[in-house]
């Protein structure tokens, strides 16, 4: 009898502790994939705002490398695994995943305010007007450089320059003994690297990925005319190495003081304005991008933005953290604890008109120019059958632009000729192209 | 003792190792006989030999193969000849033995990605790297690895690697040789380098067989290195057969054509694994 | 010069060359250790600083961002979980190759060998769909299973090619008094070869702490080991090589201490039956 007594005592108590634990699993885990990118390492610092204002919702993070994130997000999406219940993705993912159904759309009702966002950019990341993900930060390219040396040298760079004129400049700040070089541009291989570069001056040159039949046009005068004048530029005014440069290197290239100039992300200005990481912060000027044959899609459009997986059985507590990751509480949030010159910009219209923001960010008057003038349904001077800016957004792209990437960057070492480069990756998507039966 | 309980001992191991073989394999076998991209999963229909003759076809794939079988002879080359020669050396007791044995066989425990990571941006970076700093110090045009030797600067990490693993096999082993005959050679005037080439030489054939067997199965599978570090570039100059399916599977999604690939891999590891066991075979009393 | 002197100064040339080979082999992982400790200015300052105040924010940060606890638990448990694993059901199976071989013994073991030679990036799509169908995405089971089966072969190679060299009179003499094949392994093979299995653990350990394909692809978060970790410091957007050296420090230190510290039995026991 004591026995029982002692027994039912236990259950009675084990009972209650699993009742205990039961209410707090009431408590939902989100889990969040991310790119290890500076803004959303902060995001990750700010979690404790986002729990406390929600104390039902836990965040859990996976932040990885651009490269392995974008293979364990589409692993898990393809697979419908359900790892994810947030991810990062690009704009060149968004409206395909969302017309493939992947996506649950983003639930811009109530205080989102979504017209606030930059059209541009809302555009690139919808599919037939739904906007599938919502955007934390956006970017475009345009040229940054140092006005003390380009001063010094005699020359000017002002905006949609010709590219011309920007080699001249190069050359004329260009002094490697002492350590300075006058252009750095990316150069290491990807289709989010070099080749997001080399497109927006394809572009402007008036070329095209592909023609009204899909039949890809890297073997047309104007990509050969682009890309060697690109390899010419870079072997004869860039830094040694630039063949494995992407966006960081150059990034601590320019701050070291050793580049003249810069064409990249607009995301960079916050960087190299920053005294805390940059030697130059107070000698960057901004300019447009360099345009050649037509102003088209002479810079690019991006935008690293948060998507909920259709598959995720969290699909509430996965909405309102994107609500709040991506509203502008949150960038008010970033201005406040880090500084104005510090929160994610490129997605709202809001943050370029608030007064703190203007006052401490010196780029931001680019930056908006910038992102507005890309149009990413109409980029090429010819006529073209795709959206996007720096890529095509059909699935096929990212092999056809991976391959194009690394010959393009053989071509710049120097290990082939611009013209066997193309013709190779000219052929490889042809092979790709074929093979999806586009024709 | 009975056969059958000595098959029941092995039986553990022998069924496992099937079933990760079988799995796998025929699920592979099974996918590359299909189209079956990532972006299209619902996509499934049979396409017969289209995947392996996409990707033999593919620009990529010759480049690959002699690259595969460049970084294989040459690090197996280094990390044999440094091996021996080191561990040679090493065995002489001289001051501070230990610490120096430690030192060695330190990069064997360091991964793959850090090596990597660690001499393309503090090593090889021609303008912050040791190795620029060293050549601007002398006057020299600082080398720029990774664009311009790729597949070099790849057996450089990788031997730096796998030497210490050569050298560990090679002291264990060379601990093991006959002293007595060592100083009986010695007395009958034979010199250093005899004692080398006619007494530890054989004495290390297996050992140098054991080496090239295991380094064999990691070395036709070398991939984080390239991945961190050129990513197969420039060009196809460092795409070896292992990253090129990787470029297949996790870059362009499209998993029948990595099948047929990893396929080919297969073959190619057993047709390389039947010329190194012939070669050294004799020596490997499995 | 007498003859000992001659010795002596020999002795000295190679201590010399020794020592210099060891520390040019060994300088990268000490530049790696050393820039952990330094700004990232200073990091990719030209020439390189090698005098500077070393700061421990680094290591502050790294904290800060990634729990390094439970990644390096997960390293542990899986490296050495899926060892012991191993070695449980390879020792058997190398015992009775070695002890009663067949005909088919040196077929099965280079078969054994030759399942490590479909590349890992080729079989990613079936593994990662078993593991998702049977439950074991982002779980360290799924990951002591694939790292057991990996280093199988090699586990049972190398303790064959020892056990093989064994005295087998001992064996005998222990059959006479009545042994069973429990007792021979427990009581004769096992503490005869205790350098050997250790070395061979040891080995399996070091692979499986540095393995970082599956655990990338597999197993991102929960279960994700210090392999996974460094890849958030890799390449983000700034060079931040500081932080980098400090992760990586911070990844390497425990295996490479291990390494150390079993040094000399590594060095006893990776015979692979080379001791005639």
């Amino acid at each position: 009898m004591k026995n029982l007594t002692k027994t039912t005592l236990a259950c009675a108590v084990s009972l209650s502790a699993a009742m205990s634990a039961a209410s707090a699993l009431a408590e939902t885990q989100i889990t969040v994939a991310t790119v290890n990118n500076g803004h959303m390492i902060e995001m990750q610092k700010l979690t404790p705002a986002f729990e406390k204002a929600h104390p039902d919702i836990k965040v859990k993070w996976v932040t990885l490398e651009e490269n392995i994130l974008r293979q364990n997000v589409t692993q898990d999406i393809a697979n419908k695994s359900g790892l994810y219940d947030v991810m990062t993705i690009g704009m060149y993912e968004a409206p395909i995943w969302g017309d493939r159904g992947w996506l649950t759309p983003v639930d811009v009702s109530g205080s989102y305010d979504v017209d606030d966002i930059l059209p541009s950019i809302r555009q690139g990341l919808s599919h037939e007007g739904t906007l599938y993900a919502a955007p934390f930060y956006g970017e475009s390219s345009m040229v940054m450089y140092r006005k003390d040396l380009v001063k010094d040298a005699g020359m000017t760079v002002s905006d949609r320059d010709s590219w011309e004129h920007i080699r001249d400049v190069a050359a004329a700040v260009h002094n490697p003994d002492e350590g300075v070089y006058g252009i750095c541009l990316r150069g290491k291989a990807g289709w989010g690297d070099n080749m997001a570069l080399v497109t927006t001056i394809a572009n402007s040159f008036g070329a095209r990925w592909f023609d009204e039949d899909w039949k890809p046009q890297l073997e047309s005068k104007e990509w050969k005319q682009a890309v060697n004048f690109y390899v010419d530029l870079v072997t004869k005014y860039g830094p040694p190495g630039s063949s494995s440069n992407s966006f960081n290197e150059s990034l601590a290239l320019f701050n070291e003081g050793r580049c003249g100039m810069w064409i990249d992300a607009t995301i960079a200005a916050s960087f190299v304005t920053d005294p805390a990481q940059s030697k130059v912060a107070d000698q960057v000027g901004f300019a447009q991008s360099p345009i050649s044959a037509t102003e088209k899609g002479a810079n690019w459009l991006w935008s690293w933005s948060l998507a909920i997986p259709a598959a995720t059985k969290k699909a509430e507590a996965a909405q309102t953290f994107v609500r709040w990751a991506t509203s502008k509480e949150y960038i008010e949030l970033v201005g406040e604890t880090n500084g104005w010159a510090a929160v994610p910009t490129g997605t709202r219209t809001s943050t370029y008109e608030n007064a703190k923001f203007q006052k401490a960010a010196v780029f931001a008057e680019a930056e908006l120019k910038a992102i507005n003038s890309a149009d990413p349904t109409d980029s090429t001077l010819k006529p073209s059958p795709y959206v996007g800016v720096q890529f095509a957004a059909i699935p096929e792209f990212q092999a056809i632009g991976t391959t194009a990437g690394q010959m393009i960057s053989g071509a710049l070492s120097g290990s082939m000729s611009v013209d066997q480069a193309l013709k190779s990756a000219n052929v490889s998507a042809d092979r790709q192209m074929r093979r999806a039966k586009y024709y | 003792m009975k056969r059958s309980i000595t098959r029941l001992l092995m039986a553990p191991s022998v069924i496992l190792l099937l079933a990760w073989m079988i799995i796998p394999l025929s699920m592979t076998i099974y996918f590359s006989t299909i189209e079956f991209s990532l972006y299209n999963p619902d996509q499934n229909g049979f396409v017969g030999w289209e995947n392996f003759e996409f990707f033999i076809t593919d620009p990529a794939f010759m480049p690959a193969v002699a690259n595969t079988l460049i970084l294989l002879l040459s690090v197996l080359f280094i990390t044999v000849v440094f091996g021996v020669m080191l561990s040679a050396l090493i065995d002489k007791p001289f001051y501070g033995q230990g610490i120096v044995r430690v030192l060695l066989i330190s990069p064997f425990f360091i991964m793959p990605t850090v090596n990597a990571l660690i001499w393309k941006n503090m090593m090889m970076n021609p303008v912050y790297g040791i190795f620029a700093w060293i050549s601007t110090s002398f006057g020299l045009e600082p080398i720029d690895w990774l664009s311009n030797h790729p597949l070099m600067s790849i057996i450089m990490m990788v031997s730096w690697q796998w030497l210490p693993f050569a050298i560990l096999v090679f002291v264990t082993a060379l601990q093991s040789q006959d002293t007595e005959q060592k100083e009986a050679a010695q007395m009958d005037g034979a010199t250093g380098l005899h004692i080398f080439r006619y007494l530890t030489i054989p004495h290390l054939a297996r050992p140098i067989a054991v080496v090239v067997m295991i380094e064999t199965i990691f070395l036709l599978a070398v991939f984080a290195e390239i991945l961190v570090s050129t990513n197969g570039g420039p060009g196809y100059d460092s795409t070896n057969l292992t990253y090129l399916i990787y470029n297949q599977a996790l870059l362009q999604f499209d998993v029948g054509t990595a099948s047929a690939g990893g396929l080919l891999a297969v073959v190619l590891a057993n047709i390389v694994a039947f010329f190194l066991i012939r070669a050294v075979g004799k020596n490997l009393t499995v | 010069m007498t003859l000992n002197q001659q010795r002596k100064f020999k002795t000295f040339l190679t201590g010399l060359f020794a020592w210099s080979v060891a520390l040019v082999l060994f300088f990268p992982i000490f530049w790696m250790f050393i820039t952990s400790f330094k700004t990232e200015l200073q990091a990719i300052s030209v020439p390189p600083a090698l005098f500077f105040e070393p700061t421990l924010e680094n290591y502050v940060e790294v904290q800060e961002r990634s729990d390094y606890v439970k990644h390096a638990l997960n390293s542990v448990i899986t490296s050495f979980g899926s060892t012991i694993l191993a070695l449980i059901i390879a020792i058997p199976a190398a015992y009775s190759m070695a002890f009663f071989p067949g005909k088919r013994t040196k077929d099965i073991l280079l078969w054994m060998l030759s399942t490590k030679m479909l590349p890992a990036v080729g079989v990613l799509m079936p593994i990662y769909l078993l593991s998702r169908d049977y439950g074991l995405l982002d779980t360290r089971a799924a990951l002591v299973i694939i790292f057991t089966l990996m280093n199988l072969p090699i586990i049972v190679w190398m303790l064959f090619s020892y056990f093989k060299d064994l005295p087998k009179e001992i064996l005998e003499a222990a059959r006479m008094d009545g042994a069973t094949p429990w007792d021979e392994i427990v009581k004769v093979v096992l503490p005869l070869s205790l350098g050997a299995i250790s070395s061979t653990a040891l080995l399996s350990i070091v692979l499986c702490w540095n393995e970082a394909f599956w655990s990338l692809n597999l197993t991102p978060s929960d279960a994700a080991p210090l392999t996974a970790m460094i890849a958030s410091y890799s390449s983000p957007e700034g060079l931040f090589w500081a932080k980098l050296s400090a992760a990586s420090t911070l990844a390497c230190a425990p295996i490479v201490i291990f390494g150390w510290f079993c040094q000399k039995q590594l060095v006893q026991g990776l015979t692979f039956g080379a001791v005639k």
